[in-house]
C-alpha cells in the first residue's frame, strides 16, 4: 500500500464532502443556539403574562384583607399572605437545624454505613414527588390529631427542603479548605469547636444560599398542603395574636393556636381559586400568582447577588 | 536584548536538496493583548525531526500549535505573520483549517484515545473523510498500528476499549490515530512526558523509523531526548516582555556541542532552566 | 517543661475546661449522629406507612390494581378500584414530555457547554434556571388560560389532522380535540418546559467536566466542531446525560398542579394523545381529602405507593450513571 493510498481514496469525494461537512457543522451549531432561544421563550411569556394580567387587579386590599363571599366588593388574600408566612417558618425551623447537623455527620464521615445510608436517603427523599409527602404528612400529623393544621403543612413542606439543605450544606462544608480544618486542629482545638466555629462561618454564605433556595422552592409547592394544611379563608393571626393577649393567653397558647388550625397558603389559593367559574376569583389568581412569583423571584436574585459579593470578597 | 534571528538560514546550509517542509516568517502570536510569540522565524526541513526547547513557559507549545491551528480554540488568540507549508501561507483568514489539521497531525502531552474500540480509535479521522468500506478501513487501521509499532500487540483486540491499554500503548494508539489520515507534518507536544523511561525509549525508535515519511516537529523539554533523537533543535526564551522568542536554530550537533549564543549554552550545559 | 504545662498544673480551673472542651466532642457527635439517624428514619417512614397504609387495598385488589385493564373502573361509589388509567396517563405524558424535552435540552447543553461566549453563559444559566424555578400552580394557571387556547388546542387539532390518518400510531391522535384543550398532549407539553431546565442542567455540568484534550484530539484530526462534538463529547459523557434524561423523567412522573391543571381529569377509556386524561398524581390531589371510605383512601395511598416506588426506581439508576462518568473522568486521567 503506497502512501498516497489514503489520497487516492479520499481525492474523489472530498471536495464535496468537505462542503457537506461545513454545512452541517453551521446548521447544527445555530440550531443549539436557536434551541436555547426557544426554550427562554415560555419563561418571558408567563412572567409577562402574569406581571400583566396580575397587576391589573393589585391593590392595598389585596394584601390587607381577607377574602370577602363572591359578589361583594373588595377582599384580598391576607390569610393566604400569612399562612405562607406561618408555614415557611414552621418549615424552616423544623428543617434547618436537623439538615445542617446531619450535613455536618454527611460531609465528614462519608463513608461509614451510617454516612452511605444518609445519603442515599438525602437522594431518596429528593426524588419523593411532593404529593407523596403530603400523604406521609397526613398520616404523620393529621390522621393523630384529627384535624388539619398549619402545623401539618409545615412538617409536609419542611420534608420538602430537607434534601436541598443537607445537601448545599454538604457541598459547601467540603469547599471548605483542609488546611483551615488543620490549622485550627494544630492547636488544639476540639473536633466539635473547628466544625462549629471554623469551617461552619467559613461555609456559611453557601449554606445561606442554599437554605434560600430551598425556601424559594418551598413556598411555591402546593401539593403537599392539599391535605395538611387544606385551606382557610378565616386565616388571620393578626386576630389571633390580638384575642389572645385580650383574654390572656400565654405566649405558646398563642402560638399553638397559630399554628393548630388549617391553614391557607399563595399557590393553594391560586389554585382554587383558579378552578372556580368566577371571573373575580380568576382575577385574584392572577393577583395571587405576581404576589408569589415576585417572593420567589425577589429571594433568587437576592441569593445570587449574595453569591456573586462572596465571590467577589474572597478574590480580595 | 540581542537577536540572532538573521543568523539562522544562513547557519543551515542546503546541502540537501530538500525544501523546506514548513516556515514561519516573523509569527506573533498575541492572546488578547498580551504577546506571547514574538517574531518567530523558523524553517523545517522535510523528512527531519526538528526539536524546540526551551525553559516552560518560553511559548513552545504555543509555536507548536500555531502550525495546525490548535489556538484558534482560545479565543483570545491572534496571530500576525507567516505561516507556509510547501511555501504557500496557511495563516491567513478563510484557510480551509480542517484540510491544515489533516495535513499537520498532533500528538499531546498526555495520550487521550476515544471511549471507542481501539479500532474506532484509529479509524476515526478515515471515516470523517467520507472512507467508509470494511476493506478500506482494516487496510488503513492495520497500516498505521503497524507504523506505531503496535500492531503486534493489539492485532487480536483490535474491538477493546482504548483505555484498556498501558500508557505508553495508549500513547503509541494516539500517534497511530494521527497517522491514519496520512499528514505530513507530525507535530508532537511532549509525547513522552507523561511516560515511563521504556515507552518513552520507544516512542523514540517510532520517531526514527517514521521520519523517513513524515516530517517531525517535537517539543520537549527534556535536553538530552532532544540530543538523542532530533537532526535539527530550535532554543527559544522568553524576552523581557515575557515574549518567546527564537534565540538559535541549527543541527543538533552544533547546538549542543558548540552553541553559537550564551544563552543556549547556558541552557544545555544546565546551568539554568 | 514548658511554661504552658507549668500552667495547667497549677490552675485548677483550666484543667476543668479542659476537660469540659474535649467532653463537648462527645455531645457533638451524639447529635450530629441523631439527626443523621432522624433522616433515614423519615425515609423508611415514607416507604412503610405507604405500605401499611394501602393494606386493604392491596390485599383486595391485588395485582389488578395496577395492571393494564381495558374498561377500568374507579369507583369510590361501589369501591371498586383499578387504576391503570392512571398509570397509563402518567406514562404516557412523562414518555412524551421526555422524548420531546431531550433534543431541546441536548442543543441548550451543548450551546451553554461548549458555544457560549463565556460572558453570556452566567446569565443563560441562570435564566435557565428560572424556568425551573416557577412554581407548578401558576405553569398550571398560565397552561389553562394562556397555553391550552393559544398553542395546544391548534397542534392538537392540527395532529388530528396529520399524525391522526397513519395507521399504527392513530390510536394516540384521535379526536375529538376537547374545546379548553385540556389533554394529555397539554400535559406533555407543560411537563416538557418543566424538565427541561433540569436535563440540560445537569447535561452541561457533565459536559463540562470532560476532558478538554477529548474535544482537541478530534478537532487535531480535522474534525469539524460539530462533529467533534457529536462524536466524541456526547459518547464520552453518555451515561451522565441518560442520568440526567432519567432525573428529568423522575420529575415529570411526580409533576402534579399543573399537569391537574390542565389535563382533563378525565378516566374516559381512550389511549389517545388528544384526548382528557388522568395521572397518578392528580388522582391523588383531587380526591384524597374528600374521600369517605377507608377503602377509598386505601386505594389511593397504593397509587402513592406506585408512585413513590417508581420515582425510587428511576432515582437510583441515575445518580449511578452520572456517578459513573466522574468516576471514568478520573480514572483515565490517571492512565
Amino acid at each position: 500500500m503506497t502512501g498516497t493510498r489514503f489520497q487516492e481514496l479520499i481525492s474523489r469525494n472530498q471536495a464535496r464532502l468537505s462542503t457537506r461537512r461545513k454545512i452541517v457543522n453551521a446548521i447544527m451549531l445555530s440550531l443549539t443556539g436557536v434551541l436555547t432561544l426557544i426554550a427562554l421563550v415560555p419563561l418571558f411569556w408567563i412572567v409577562g403574562y402574569v406581571l400583566y394580567k396580575g397587576g391589573a387587579s393589585l391593590n392595598l386590599a389585596f394584601f390587607t384583607q381577607l377574602p370577602r363571599p363572591l359578589g361583594m366588593e373588595g377582599g384580598g388574600v391576607l390569610n393566604a399572605i400569612e399562612g405562607t408566612l406561618v408555614i415557611s417558618t414552621l418549615a424552616c425551623i423544623l428543617a434547618l437545624p436537623l439538615g445542617v447537623l446531619a450535613a455536618f455527620y454527611a460531609e465528614r464521615f462519608p463513608n461509614t454505613p451510617l454516612g452511605v445510608t444518609l445519603r442515599f436517603s438525602t437522594d431518596v427523599l429528593s426524588g419523593v414527588p411532593s404529593i407523596v409527602i403530603g400523604l406521609f404528612a397526613y398520616a404523620l400529623v393529621v390522621k393523630p390529631q384529627g384535624h388539619f393544621s398549619a402545623l401539618a403543612g409545615g412538617v409536609a413542606t419542611a420534608i420538602l427542603m430537607l434534601p436541598t439543605i443537607i445537601r448545599t450544606t454538604e457541598e459547601m462544608l467540603k469547599l471548605v479548605p483542609r488546611t483551615l480544618r488543620e490549622g485550627s486542629l494544630a492547636i488544639g482545638a476540639p473536633e466539635w469547636k473547628t466544625s462549629l466555629n471554623v469551617v461552619f462561618p467559613a461555609a456559611i454564605s453557601g449554606i445561606i444560599t442554599g437554605f434560600l433556595l430551598s425556601i424559594s422552592r418551598a413556598a411555591g409547592e402546593t401539593a403537599p398542603l392539599l391535605f395538611t394544611a387544606l385551606g382557610n379563608e378565616r386565616y388571620d393571626v393578626g386576630s389571633i395574636i390580638n384575642s389572645g393577649i385580650a383574654q390572656k393567653q400565654g405566649l405558646l397558647q398563642i402560638i399553638n393556636r397559630v399554628i393548630d388550625q388549617p391553614a391557607d397558603s399563595l399557590p393553594l389559593t391560586l389554585w382554587k381559586y383558579a378552578q372556580q367559574p368566577y371571573p373575580e376569583r380568576i382575577r385574584e389568581s392572577w393577583a395571587a400568582a405576581l404576589v408569589l412569583m415576585i417572593i420567589i423571584l425577589l429571594i433568587n436574585i437576592f441569593a445570587r447577588l449574595w453569591v456573586e459579593s462572596r465571590k467577589r470578597a474572597l478574590r480580595g | 536584548m540581542q537577536e540572532t534571528n538573521t543568523a539562522i538560514s544562513n547557519e543551515v546550509s542546503p546541502t540537501t536538496t530538500s525544501e523546506y517542509k514548513v516556515q514561519t516568517k516573523n509569527l506573533s502570536v498575541y492572546y488578547g493583548k498580551f504577546r506571547a510569540l514574538a517574531e518567530i522565524n523558523l524553517s523545517v526541513l522535510q523528512n527531519k525531526i526538528t526539536a524546540i526547547i526551551g525553559p516552560s513557559g518560553c511559548g513552545k507549545s504555543t509555536l507548536l500549535r500555531s502550525f495546525n491551528h490548535m489556538n484558534d480554540l482560545t479565543p483570545s488568540a491572534h496571530s500576525q505573520g507567516e505561516i507556509l507549508l510547501d511555501g504557500e501561507n496557511i495563516n491567513e483568514t478563510g484557510v480551509d483549517v480542517v484540510e491544515v489539521r489533516r495535513r499537520i497531525g498532533m500528538v499531546f502531552q498526555r495520550p487521550n484515545p476515544f471511549p471507542k474500540s481501539i479500532y474506532d480509535n484509529v479509524a476515526y479521522g478515515p471515516r470523517l473523510y467520507g472512507i467508509r468500506r470494511k476493506n478500506d478501513l482494516d487496510e488503513i487501521v492495520e497500516k498505521s498500528l503497524r507504523q506505531s509499532a503496535l500492531w503486534g500487540e493489539v492485532k487480536d483486540k483490535l474491538h477493546q476499549n482504548g483505555f484498556s491499554l498501558s500508557g505508553g500503548q495508549q500513547q503509541r494508539l494516539c500517534i497511530a490515530r494521527a497517522m491514519a489520515v496520512e499528514p505530513e507534518i507530525i507535530l508532537m507536544d511532549e509525547p513522552a512526558s507523561a511516560l515511563d523511561p521504556i515507552s518513552t525509549l520507544r516512542i523514540e525508535e517510532l520517531m526514527h523509523d517514521i521520519v523517513k515519511e513524515y516530517t517531525i516537529i517535537i517539543v520537549t523539554h527534556n535536553m538530552q531526548q532532544a540530543a538523542r533523537v532530533s537532526d535539527f533543535t530550535a532554543m527559544m526564551m522568553i524576552d523581557d516582555q515575557r515574549a518567546g522568542r527564537m534565540i538559535e536554530f541549527n543541527e543538533t550537533q552544533i547546538i549542543f556541542t558548540n552553541p553559537k549564543d550564551k544563552r543556549t549554552e547556558d541552557y544545555v550545559t544546565g546551568r539554568f532552566g | 517543661m514548658s511554661r504552658f504545662s507549668k500552667i495547667s498544673r497549677q490552675n485548677p480551673r483550666f484543667n476543668r475546661l479542659q476537660k469540659k472542651i474535649r467532653y463537648g466532642d462527645i455531645p457533638w457527635q451524639v447529635i450530629i449522629i441523631l439527626m443523621s439517624i432522624v433522616i433515614i428514619i423519615v425515609m423508611i417512614s415514607i416507604g412503610w406507612m405507604l405500605w401499611r397504609d394501602s393494606s386493604t387495598s392491596r390485599t383486595e385488589f391485588g395485582w389488578s390494581f395496577i395492571l393494564p385493564t381495558a374498561n377500568a373502573t374507579w369507583d369510590p361509589v361501589n369501591s371498586i378500584f383499578q387504576s391503570w388509567p392512571f398509570i397509563y396517563g402518567t406514562l404516557l405524558t412523562s414518555v412524551t414530555a421526555i422524548i420531546l424535552a431531550v433534543p431541546v435540552s441536548l442543543g441548550i447543553a451543548i450551546f451553554l457547554a461548549e458555544l457560549c461566549p463565556v460572558s453570556l453563559r452566567m446569565p443563560l444559566n441562570w435564566l435557565v434556571e428560572l424556568l425551573a424555578a416557577i412554581p407548578s400552580v401558576i405553569y398550571g394557571l398560565w397552561g389553562i388560560f394562556v397555553f391550552l387556547p393559544t398553542v395546544v388546542a391548534p397542534v392538537g387539532v392540527f395532529l388530528l389532522n396529520t399524525l391522526g390518518h397513519i395507521p399504527g400510531i392513530n390510536i394516540l391522535f384521535t379526536g375529538p380535540v376537547p374545546e379548553s384543550g385540556s389533554s394529555r398532549i397539554a400535559a406533555a407539553f407543560i411537563l416538557m418546559i418543566m424538565i427541561i431546565p433540569t436535563i440540560s442542567a445537569v447535561t452541561r455540568d457533565v459536559l463540562l467536566s470532560i476532558p478538554s484534550d477529548q474535544r482537541e484530539a478530534a478537532m487535531a484530526l480535522g474534525a469539524t466542531k460539530w462533529e467533534s462534538i457529536w462524536q466524541v463529547i456526547l459518547p464520552f459523557g453518555m451515561s451522565g446525560i441518560l442520568g440526567a434524561v432519567i432525573l428529568g423523567l423522575g420529575r415529570a412522573l411526580g409533576e402534579t398542579m399543573a399537569v391537574t391543571m390542565v389535563i382533563g381529569n378525565s378516566i374516559e377509556g381512550t389511549p389517545s394523545l388528544l384526548r382528557p386524561g388522568y395521572t397518578m398524581a392528580s388522582i391523588i390531589a383531587n380526591e384524597f381529602a374528600e374521600a369517605v371510605t377507608t377503602l377509598h383512601t386505601e386505594a389511593l395511598i397504593e397509587i402513592g405507593l406506585t408512585l413513590f416506588f417508581i420515582t425510587l426506581l428511576l432515582n437510583i439508576i441515575a445518580r449511578l450513571l452520572v456517578w459513573s462518568v466522574a468516576r471514568r473522568t478520573t480514572q483515565e486521567a490517571r492512565a
